[in-house]
């Protein structure tokens, strides 16, 4: 099938507004016959939820935790960006637009980002009007910071918990719409597939996580809204439970899968204390306005440090190697994630890093102590110093940070055209969960603005295109043959993996993938190292059918089972991102082939890897089948991202 | 540095099921680990030997999502304060210490299996009106309606609630007052939220009282082991809100 992505025609300023004032609209009528089926309640899960219901289709919504309020959403801390100019600094959409497409490397669909930046300025409007406590200034107006990537201040944020905030509100409007029955909630409910008939999506096979029973729904549309697969690494900022798997069903159903390979590796985390760390967690971005990064130049003073004959206060001024000040002078510690994530690498591949692994570098305030007293710092960051200091037991004000990169966010996803949809007719991506507006490499506060775009704003109107057409389609009984045989094949998945029995645990197997894929697709890659990994994923992936253990029955609430369904998942899924890593022979972004660089830049391939590439599922023991999406820049030139 | 601990720990197969505490070894504990890596421990080997793991809630494991607790040593979430249990670290434990770990118990809050607890009850209560009733589009420009800072900064810390239930845990009459508060206080703090106040009180505490949830004796054990330090001066707001609900109103909510 060739790919159509339904950009408009016209002016790119012009695209949205004509697309709004031409699509097919649905009378009222017809909505309250019309079933909607929401998996996922985060950002854009809520939203469009709550929005669809507001107009008057029947809906229903699914998340896997005991309340919608818990999605992984909930934990994004700095903020969520607007293109306001409240601040009267520069800003416009199409600087927010410009901005996104570069801060992407250019590897974004032009018509998506800029109808994202222009709907972000409602964003706001809408969440304010929900009583969502944005930091205000003493004149009782919007209070706006810095991100990454930017040189206006367009970011709107509520303390350290902007997530929180804003997930409060879309699950506010959303109980709303529960309370006058207009949406059927379905917690503790897991979807482990989609129900395609005659080509279109018309429904999911979802598990009860209390009661392990498998249940069938009908929709005349479904929407996942899922998130992201950083969980693949298994260590991630990510929550526990987030995965691919309904992406991933939707994918071997037909959708195509966009750019997977595309993952975010955040500069700034706690890094990795034992064996049995199951999460990494974030230090914002922020920090690196005051911190200073570095390692010991020699690897004899790093090994000191490891060891713990040496502190890292007797390393001399001059014995320090600040790279990212040595390297970038112009952006400093500063530099994009992407480039300062892989700076700490290299550092501690070129054995300076410290801490007791040797995987961490210094995030040093002493001067910033120094200069401004300890009292800006403490007010500046001292929520996140507590923060560190709970899960470190060391006092940042007084030794540096050891801080490492980790997998945080994931640019890949369902491959959507304009509306939104996938390649499968009814069946659409919102979130994180789609290939996105963020290119190859997404900026500080763009998620949570593209999550609500997504659900407030784009997909009422988008959905109308299709069911506008299905207004005559009654209800599809759910003992149609195509949902018995999906439900079959879910149950007997299912009971695949409780009847094998092995000797290794689901944790230990998704280590195992995790450690391939951090050491060969994470921050940076080459053909030969993915060549191999490609190899190890799927030896691992057959011993795992052979010898997992999930205890338990499929009939009550089994954690062991669930985990062991996910990583089923991810196993497969990590073989498409190291396809598509390897088919892609250029640097950009967050995906760094070691093979491309320029001096250790990136080196992008314009001329021939301009593209989306979106995979086609063959068969698991296949090779998928790539498609491509040309991206034609007409508004902007493309340009190499420096930051010298 | 290690420790040797003996946990006990509530087990119940499901709902129906009556559940019992049972005691585990657990030997080699890091300091540094989170309790709830502890637990991952446990689990771990408890699968190693084909028995069934303990079911815990948890998610975001960073104290932000809500979705863990547990009742350890007598006190929701452990014994650190400002917590919840995803972010206690066993370096707050002793070696050779023995742990109690239960659900967090409540007549609202039933049990699911071994330390899950159904708390929907909470979502329910949001359902009959905390909320702010803006369909998406109606909105005006966000800088229209000025906010007083001060008033903005208190409804952002009753807004920090992140509704793990803690606070119906630790209550000896298992009063859901310090939520319902919260969610109160958030709204009616702001202009935005004042059209629908009085509904909006008199709705919720309906509800509060029909998920089976106690009354405010005014212990303040709530606010004790609240993890983020919701103040129970929300529930003397949400009191008076109610009154002046319940004087103004000539029907009550059914
Ligand atoms: C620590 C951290 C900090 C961040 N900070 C920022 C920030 O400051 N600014 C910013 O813009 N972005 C930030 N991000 C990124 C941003 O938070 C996420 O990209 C965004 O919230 C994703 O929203 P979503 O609605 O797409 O998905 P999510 O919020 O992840 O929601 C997914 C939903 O899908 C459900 N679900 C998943 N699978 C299934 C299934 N099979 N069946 C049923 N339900 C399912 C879940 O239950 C959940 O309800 C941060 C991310 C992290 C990890
Ligand atoms: S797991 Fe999210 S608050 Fe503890």
């Amino acid at each position: 099938m060739a790919l159509d992505s339904k950009i408009p025609a016209g002016d790119l300023q012009q695209k949205w507004e004509d697309y709004k004032n031409h699509v097919k609209l649905v009378n009222p009528s017809n909505k309250r016959k019309l079933e909607i089926i929401v998996v996922g309640t985060g950002l854009a899960g809520s939203s469009a939820a709550a929005t669809l219901a507001e107009l008057g289709y029947k809906v229903k919504a699914f998340c896997y935790q005991d309340s919608p309020r818990r999605a992984h959403s909930i934990a994004a801390q700095g903020g969520i960006n607007a293109a306001k100019n409240y601040k009267n600094d520069g800003d416009s959409v199409y600087r927010l637009f410009y901005d996104t497409i570069k801060g992407g490397d250019f590897r974004a669909r032009e018509a998506n980002v800029y109808r994202l930046a222009e709907v972000s300025v409602n964003i706001i409007d809408q969440c304010v009007a929900q009583g969502v406590p944005f930091a205000r200034e003493y004149g009782g107006l919007l209070d706006n910071r810095s991100f990454g990537g930017a040189q206006v201040s367009r970011t709107f944020y509520a303390r350290g918990q902007t997530g929180q905030q804003l997930l409060i509100g879309a699950y506010q409007a959303l109980e709303r719409q529960i309370g006058l029955g207009n949406v059927q909630m379905y917690s503790r409910h897991e979807m482990l597939d989609v129900v395609t008939i005659d080509g279109k999506a018309r429904g999911i096979i979802a598990r009860d996580l209390v009661t392990g029973k498998l249940e069938r729904h009908f929709g005349h549309a479904v929407l996942l809204c899922t998130g992201g697969y950083g969980n693949v690494f298994f260590l991630s900022t990510n929550a526990m439970g987030c995965n691919v798997t309904a992406a991933w069903k939707a994918y071997k159903r037909g959708a195509y899968f966009g750019n997977p390979c595309y993952t975010q590796i955040h500069p700034t985390c706690i890094p990795v204390s034992g064996e049995y760390q199951s999460k990494l967690t974030l230090m914002s971005e922020s920090l690196r306005n005051d911190g200073r990064v570095w390692v010991p130049k020699t690897q004899e003073d790093a090994k000191a440090i490891r060891e713990g004959r040496k502190k890292p206060t007797d390393i001399a001024e001059d014995a320090r190697d600040y790279y990212l000040e040595r390297k970038y002078p112009s952006y400093g510690n500063l530099a994009p994630r992407d480039i300062s994530s892989r700076a700490a690498k290299e550092a501690c591949d070129d054995g300076r890093g410290v801490g007791e692994s040797g995987l961490a570098v210094y995030l040093d305030f002493a001067d910033a102590i120094k200069r401004l007293g300890k009292h800006v710092i403490e007010e500046r960051y001292g929520n996140l110093f507590d923060m560190y200091s709970h899960i470190t037991a060391e006092d940042p004000y007084s030794v540096p940070m050891r801080i490492y990169p980790a997998v945080h966010y994931t640019m890949g996803g369902l491959w959507v055209d304009y509306d939104l949809m996938t390649t499968v007719p009814g069946l659409y991506a919102l979130g994180e969960a789609n290939f996105s507006d963020h290119g190859a490499n997404r900026l500080g506060a763009s998620a949570l603005m593209q999550g609500l775009a997504d659900g407030y704003f784009v997909i009422p109107y988008t959905i109308g295109a299709y069911l506008s057409g299905e207004i005559f389609t009654k209800a599809i009984p759910t003992d149609h043959p195509a949902f018995v045989e999906a439900e079959n094949h879910v149950q007997t998945t299912l009971n695949n993996l409780l009847s094998i029995q092995g000797t290794k645990s689901v944790d230990q197997y998704h280590k195992e993938l995790g450690k391939i894929m951090w050491d060969y697709c994470g921050m940076a890659r080459t053909a030969e190292g993915l060549t191999k990994a490609r190899d190890m994923v799927r030896k691992l992936r057959a011993e795992f059918w052979q010898n997992v253990r999930v205890t338990g029955k499929a009939d009550e609430l089994n954690q062991d089972l669930e985990k062991a369904q996910r990583v089923a998942d991810f196993m497969e899924l990590g073989e498409l991102m190291i396809v598509d890593a390897l088919e892609r022979n250029e640097s950009c972004g967050g995906h760094f082939r070691v093979e491309f660089q320029e001096e250790g830049e990136a080196k992008r391939n314009d001329d021939t890897y301009a593209y989306v590439a979106a995979w086609e599922f063959k068969g698991i023991e296949n090779n998928p089948v790539m498609h491509k999406e040309e991206l034609k820049f007409e508004e902007v030139k493309l340009a190499t991202r420096s930051y010298k | 540095m290690t420790m040797n601990i003996k946990l006990r720990i509530w087990r119940q197969a499901n709902a129906q099921a009556e559940g019992k505490l049972v005691e585990y070894q657990l030997n080699d504990v890091s300091a540094n680990m989170s309790f709830l890596e502890m637990m991952d421990v446990l689990n771990e080997q408890l699968i190693s030997k084909g028995e069934a793991p303990v079911a815990f809630d948890h998610d975001c494991r960073e104290g932000i999502c809500g979705t863990c607790s547990m009742y350890i040593n007598g006190r929701a979430h452990g014994p650190q304060k400002l917590s919840t249990t995803c972010q206690l670290y066993m370096r707050n434990f002793t070696d050779g210490e023995t742990i109690t770990i239960e659900p967090f118990r409540a007549k609202g809050f039933p049990v699911l299996k071994d330390l899950c607890v159904d708390r929907s009850a909470f979502d329910r209560i949001i359902a009959a009106g905390g909320y702010i009733s803006a369909s998406t589009g109606q909105a005006q420009d966000a800088n229209a309606i000025p906010v007083e800072k001060a008033a903005a900064d208190s409804a952002m810390d009753a807004a920090a609630c992140i509704g793990c239930g803690a606070c119906v845990a630790a209550c000896k009459n298992a009063s859901a007052m310090l939520f319902v508060s919260a969610k109160v206080s958030h709204l009616a703090l702001l202009p935005q939220g004042h059209p629908e106040r009085k509904k909006r009180a008199l709705a919720m505490v309906a509800q509060m009282d029909a998920e089976g949830f106690g009354s405010c004796t005014n212990t303040y054990a709530c606010e004790a082991e609240c993890p983020k330090g919701i103040s129970v001066a929300n529930i003397a707001r949400l009191n008076r809100e109610f009154l002046n609900a319940s004087l103004i109103s000539e029907e009550m909510p059914k």
